[in-house]
């Protein structure tokens, strides 16, 4: 079993069920939601044109999903935990993957679409917009995780891996820090996102404080 | 002179309610409207249902920007108008809501003549002129649009303020059934804007009633808004209710929410960052580069005066 299955295991007395679903096929159905997003997006690329600043829109669409889907891949192992769902963990490098490429589109659609491939606009945003820092610094962790999601960096990387994949937390919070930066006064959905992380690391939290009593107690 | 004078504001003040009847009507009725006859060219982009403004005298060279109108269709379907949502499609959804005939402005605070004030009587103060400006959003977008509307100047000389009357300040029509986005307390209703008694004065400040040749869209500030081209945006507060002259600086909306980030004069200025994003480029609805953002929007010929000796990265 690779490593990136063995993010905790389930725990006994919970009656674990599997999802009646072949993993192969949970792969596509995973990855054929996660597109859903952005086939929306070019159906209202060909009926509208995307109204009025379709630049701001492609911008704001691939950000968004980028911070949900990696929310979704963070929410595999807790569901693996609440509901005794096996075999589901590989969903999560699937999400995360997903969602960064969300992410790539993000960065693109920034820096060539929106700022025209200005080196020194860009520059000047990455030294001086705390927002623009802190979403890059999210990409640049998402990139790692991303170029250390195979097979072979898992085997490689050995212990570390699981460490250094913890990243994707620290990742998700910078992303939700520059949605909340860019709001002027509707702060909702910032704060969705804000509260499913919350909840995400209270659950891991939890977990790490469970483990450790059983430990002692045993 | 005068007898002139007082008859083409007697002739226009009953154009004027016949137009407002005409809107009425065919808003409820939900048809185009009857003068789509004379409608003339046929662009694509305009919205038929609502009544042409007639009577309009065309933009001087003064008052017209060289520069191609942004597509009617972008300037009415991508709107800031918090009271009916904050997404900028929550305006052109939910405006409909809201009863712009009768429609009457509480004029108060240092003034001659206070009341409550039909719009019809606002609008009698001087002649309906084309005025082609460009718009820039504080968040970096901009727009060239045709505006029908009247000088402010002639509307506030016509109240008569007092000599304590340094500022002048506008309020936005509160009703959470009319305007769904005021449910929420995203800002402390009602919206509030101001400008000094000088730069309300001048020449380039209107309140506009149309755009486009046609009465104004709900979700752009029908029946009256202000129109102030070289400050950005939320200035130009729409769905006028309120017009109070005062001797302080009024409180306004944003820069009660956030003062490091939107001042009171909100001046166009490309040297002057908001605090999270560069304001030295725009974007054109309908362009897709961006272009180089002007010093007051492309009017400190006339404007810049007005601010002679302030430190605007200060006072900005």
């Amino acid at each position: 079993m690779p490593a990136w299955t063995c993010g905790g295991s389930i725990r006994p007395g919970k009656s674990a069920s599997r999802i009646p679903v072949p993993r192969h096929l949970q792969h596509w159905i995973a990855i054929a939601v996660a597109a859903l997003p952005a086939l929306a997006l070019g159906f209202r690329f060909v009926v509208d044109g995307l109204g009025a600043n379709p630049i701001e829109d492609v911008t704001h669409t691939t950000g968004e999903w980028a911070l949900r889907l990696i929310l979704v891949s963070l929410a595999i192992t807790p569901a693996r935990r609440f509901f005794g769902w096996r075999g589901i963990a590989p969903l999560r490098r699937t999400l995360g993957l997903a969602g960064f490429t969300y992410a790539c589109a993000h960065l693109a659609t920034w820096g060539i679409l929106d700022r025209g491939l200005d080196l020194a606009a860009i520059a000047e945003d990455l030294g001086e917009r705390p927002y623009v820092m802190v979403g890059m610094a999210a990409f640049l962790l998402l990139f790692t995780l991303a170029i250390t999601s195979t097979r072979r960096s898992i085997r490689r990387l050995g212990k570390r891996w699981t460490t250094l994949h913890r990243a994707v937390y620290a990742a998700a919070l910078l992303a939700v820090v520059h949605h909340f930066w860019l709001i002027k006064a509707d702060y909702r959905p910032a704060i969705v996102h804000a509260v499913i992380l919350a909840g995400l690391l209270a659950a891991r939290i939890v977990w790490i404080v469970r483990r450790k009593s059983d430990t002692q107690a045993s | 002179m005068q007898v002139t004078d007082e008859a083409t504001f007697l002739n226009r003040r009953q154009l004027l309610r016949l137009g407002a009847t005409a809107a009425v009507g065919a808003t409820l009725a939900g048809c185009p409207a009857a003068e789509e006859a004379t409608a003339g060219s046929g662009d694509a982009d305009t919205d038929a249902t609502r009544p042409r403004l007639t009577d309009v005298e065309p933009a001087s060279p003064a008052y017209r920007v060289d520069e191609e109108p942004t597509r009617e269709s972008d300037a009415t379907s991508y709107n800031n108008f918090y009271e009916f949502g904050t997404d900028k499609k929550d305006p052109a959804r939910h405006a409909h809501r809201m009863r712009t005939r009768p429609w009457s402005v509480l004029v108060d605070g240092e003034t001659a003549k206070p009341g409550s004030v039909p719009l019809e009587t606002i609008l009698g103060a001087a002649p309906l002129e084309e005025r082609i400006y460009r718009f820039r959003c504080v968040e970096t977008w901009s727009m060239v649009v045709p505006w029908i509307g009247i000088p402010l100047a002639a509307v506030l000389k016509h109240f008569e303020p007092t000599s304590k009357a340094r500022y002048v300040s506008f309020e936005t029509l509160v009703d959470p059934e009319q305007m769904p986005g005021q449910k929420r307390r995203v800002i402390d209703w009602p919206y509030r804007e101001g400008l000094r008694i000088d730069e309300a004065m001048h020449p380039l400040s209107i309140l506009a009633v149309g755009m486009y040749g046609r009465v104004l869209p709900n979700q752009n500030g029908a029946p009256l808004r202000l129109m102030v081209p070289w400050k950005y945006g939320f200035k130009s507060i729409k769905s006028i209710v309120r017009i109070h002259f005062s001797e302080k600086q009024p409180n306004t909306s944003w820069n009660d929410l956030a003062s490091d980030e939107y001042g009171f004069y909100a001046n166009v200025n490309p040297e002057v960052d908001h605090p999270r994003w560069s304001q030295s480029r725009e974007r054109r609805l309908g362009e897709f580069r961006k272009r180089a953002t002007l010093p007051f929007n492309g009017y400190a010929d006339e404007v810049a005066s007005l601010y002679a000796g302030m430190d605007l990265r200060r006072q900005y």
